[in-house]
């Protein structure tokens, strides 16, 4: 047990500034680099296996007691979202060079719990076929493993999580149902339902890593309507449970402490060099496991360059940081002539996969999504008008009521050219490079999303609702799910870590992240994510 | 339509004690003292003319079919009205407002009817600012008074209810309303 891990655990966000010990840990086992869902599942399962843990995160430790001030500012118009989780433009510095721009800080929240503070809580497993896009669809790579090899490590992670879920027609088998019941779905997805069964469309409940009921210790969901960014209640999902836990178990989780470097020789890393308020250090242990999302672990990697790799770490290969994908949105919305009952709550409990598995090289799997919040939230539009009074209530009752719109996730095909690089011209805060996203989309995904938009001007048509916008191939962007930039696969010439998410160049050098996938599918990652992670955990802990 | 404690406590319970003013959690999070350093100590008199000053304002700005503006408002501040920075931000913004009725109108706004408190508000231009808790008188304004008060009103459920949301983005209003219909 790591005996750092209990006094600095107690310590939180209202110690000034040099009381907190961000001083290394001897004698440390494993150093994870990164406390988001990836690092915190690591972190708790190989602490509470009785190893010395050591987590370092660039950002800082969110005070639980801040939630609904986060709140606060996701509604008020002055704040835009990074500004939620307190996004540092020099620390988060990036450049975009790429075709289409790309908005990293939208995108991501640096901090103890990571992205999963401000995501939306979706967790889909991927397809048996998204992990053999090559063989069975005709483009892209396959995966080294099977859907056979993750689906344990789903079911536990469904566990760690907690997922609400019910029946699915389309999703791949399961050995059983999810931890909680499916949250019943909405009054607009009745609208929907009719429509859809008209068209034979099959509508089917979403998974969500969000409590129906009480789970873990953690409150049932009690229908805030901000998830996306900021949950108050603690139903939804975050990395903060497994960082606890993993500090219960006795593991050191150091905040504010960018990884500048990972310092090694020709086999193996021997240090991760951090910066801190009050210096820099230099944490050394027996593993590392890199866990710090699709942009800072290609980005660490390719920083902590030297002689014997010149092109980066674990990059003999070439391609850390190449094959960036994200999935695209693609959405239709308007108006009915009736109420919709829109923005009680900030999730989905609809969707439709029934189109996923039609995939083939032409048109890539999408999936459909049923919206619960279409349309202005009230209370967001009276802090934006010039009225007030009878004339404001007026206006709000005319912008809301009958908005209804549909999403949908479509897959973006892995290209070398969609990359993150370093921009050698601008430097972050402590004289590094910042991530150069360099983004493109192929035209497989552009076909993709008109396809999912026919579908849903069908269903929108058949409701009879008037479309009043739309997101297509002109104007898509992207869904916030940055992957591949450090692929797994079995040749060391085409992928950088090998199918237990190890580097192919240095035995201790573990890669825990969306990163490592070869191809995105079509689903929210995080699930995959999480299950990658436990698997990786159990390969970490076999060599310790 | 009236307004309850029920509301105000539901708003309280959306908005906490309003440390979303800029630079609140960072200070926190870097455990910087400036809390409060040039504003009026939390509680007391001065605090019962904010109180008056904000229902006054609340008056104009709520729909004139909401009754119970008073309770609701004081409740809300009740709250609000801590030694945090936001708690200055409002003091501060009252009181910029109380000099602009005195100098204009020759009266506390409160004091002022209520067709001069929404002239009086409109010639602040804060109908058009944006709000900045850091920025222009009217954008501060905005901030701290118009803002502040709406977003108490419309994050509470008879605020909520009034415009067609039983359950308006804030409130923790359960997981029962999303699956109702339209009421006939």
């Amino acid at each position: 047990m790591g005996a750092g891990g209990v006094s600095r655990a107690a310590q939180n966000v209202d110690t000034p500034v040099g009381s907190v010990d961000r001083t290394p840990v001897e004698g440390a086992d494993v150093c994870i680099v990164g406390a988001g869902p990836a690092g915190a599942l690591i972190a708790s399962r190989l602490a509470e296996a009785g190893h010395e843990v050591v987590v370092l995160d660039a950002g800082p430790r969110f005070d639980p007691v801040d939630r609904l001030a986060r709140q606060e500012r996701a509604i008020r118009p002055f704040y835009d979202r990074p500004a939620v989780w307190e996004s540092d433009p020099e620390r988060d510095a990036h450049s975009n060079s790429g075709e289409r721009f790309y908005p990293l800080n939208h995108a991501r929240v640096k901090g103890i719990g990571g992205s999963t503070l401000h995501w939306q809580g979706m967790v889909m497993r991927l397809h048996e076929a998204d992990f053999n896009s090559a063989s069975e669809r005709g483009v892209g790579v396959d995966w080294p493993i099977e859907y056979s090899d993750l689906q344990p490590y789903y079911a536990a992670a469904e566990r760690e999580l907690g997922v609400a879920g019910g029946d699915n027609p389309f999703a791949p088998p399961r050995e059983g149902p999810r931890p909680m019941p499916e949250f019943q779905p909405s009054y607009s997805d009745s609208l929907f339902a009719e429509a859809c069964d008209e068209l034979g469309i099959a509508m089917h409940s979403v998974p969500n890593a969000r409590n129906s009921e009480s789970y873990d210790g953690r409150s049932q969901c009690v229908g805030y309507g901000t998830c996306q960014p900021v949950c108050p209640s603690g139903a939804k999902y975050d990395a903060t449970v497994h960082i606890e836990r993993a500090e219960e178990a006795g593991a050191t989780v150091v905040d504010r402490a960018p990884v500048q470097r990972l310092v090694h020789d020709v086999d193996s890393i021997i240090a991760a060099e951090y910066a801190t308020p009050d210096g820099e250090h230099r944490q050394e242990a027996d593993q590392f496991v890199v866990a710090a999302g699709g942009v800072e672990t290609p980005r660490l990697l390719l920083l902590s360059d030297s002689d014997h790799y010149p092109n980066g770490l674990a990059n003999s290969s070439g391609l850390v940081g190449k094959f960036f994908m994200d999935h695209l949105f693609a959405g239709t919305g308007g108006v009915l002539d009736e109420p919709t009952r829109q923005g009680h709550i900030g999730f989905l409990t609809s969707e439709s996969h029934q189109f996923y598995d039609e995939a083939d090289a032409e048109v890539g799997p999408f999936k459909l999504e049923f919206f619960n919040y279409a349309g202005p939230s009230p209370v967001e539009s009276a802090l934006t008008g010039d009225d007030w009074g009878d004339a404001l209530l007026e206006r709000l009752r005319s912008e809301y009521g009958t908005h209804i719109a549909m999403g949908g996730l479509v897959e973006s095909v892995p290209s070398a050219e969609s990359y993150i690089g370093l921009d050698p011209d601008e430097t972050d805060a402590h004289g590094n490079p910042v991530p150069d996203v360099h983004w493109s989309v192929d035209d497989r995904a552009l076909r993709t999303i008109e396809r999912a938009n026919e579908i849903q001007e069908q269903i929108l048509g058949e409701l009879g609702a008037e479309i009043t916008w739309q997101v297509g191939p002109e104007d898509t962007g992207p869904a916030y799910h940055h992957m591949g930039t450090t692929r797994m696969g079995d040749d060391p010439a085409a992928s950088v870590v090998d199918a237990d998410c190890r580097s192919h160049d240095l035995d201790n050098c573990w890669i825990a992240s969306s990163s490592v996938f070869p191809t995105g599918g079509a689903m929210n990652p995080t699930l995959t994510i999480a299950a990658l992670a436990l698997r990786c955990a159990e390969g970490v802990d076999t060599v310790l | 339509m009236e307004l309850t404690r029920r509301d105000a406590v539901a708003a309280l319970g959306a908005l906490g004690a309003g440390t979303a003013a800029a630079g609140c959690l960072q200070q926190e999070a870097t455990g910087e003292d400036g809390a409060g350093s040039d504003g009026d100590e939390a509680g007391g008199d001065s605090d019962e003319a904010v109180g008056e000053t904000m229902v006054a304002a609340a008056e104009v700005l709520y729909p004139s079919a909401v009754d119970g503006v008073g309770e609701f408002v004081e409740t809300f501040l009740s709250g609000r009205l801590d030694d945090g920075p936001h708690a200055d931000g409002v003091r501060a913004a009252v009181d910029a407002l109380e000099t602009r009725a005195e100098s204009w109108y020759g009266d506390r706004f409160a004091a002022l009817e209520a067709e001069d408190r929404e002239s009086l508000l409109e010639e602040t231009g804060v109908a058009v600012a944006a709000e900045d808790p850091d920025g222009t008188t009217a954008e501060q304004l905005r901030y701290y008074v118009v803002n502040e008060l709406l977003l108490a009103f419309y994050s509470s459920p008879t605020g909520g209810e009034l415009v067609g949301i039983e359950n308006p983005q804030g409130h923790a209003g359960g997981v029962d309303s999303y699956q109702r219909g339209p009421r006939a």
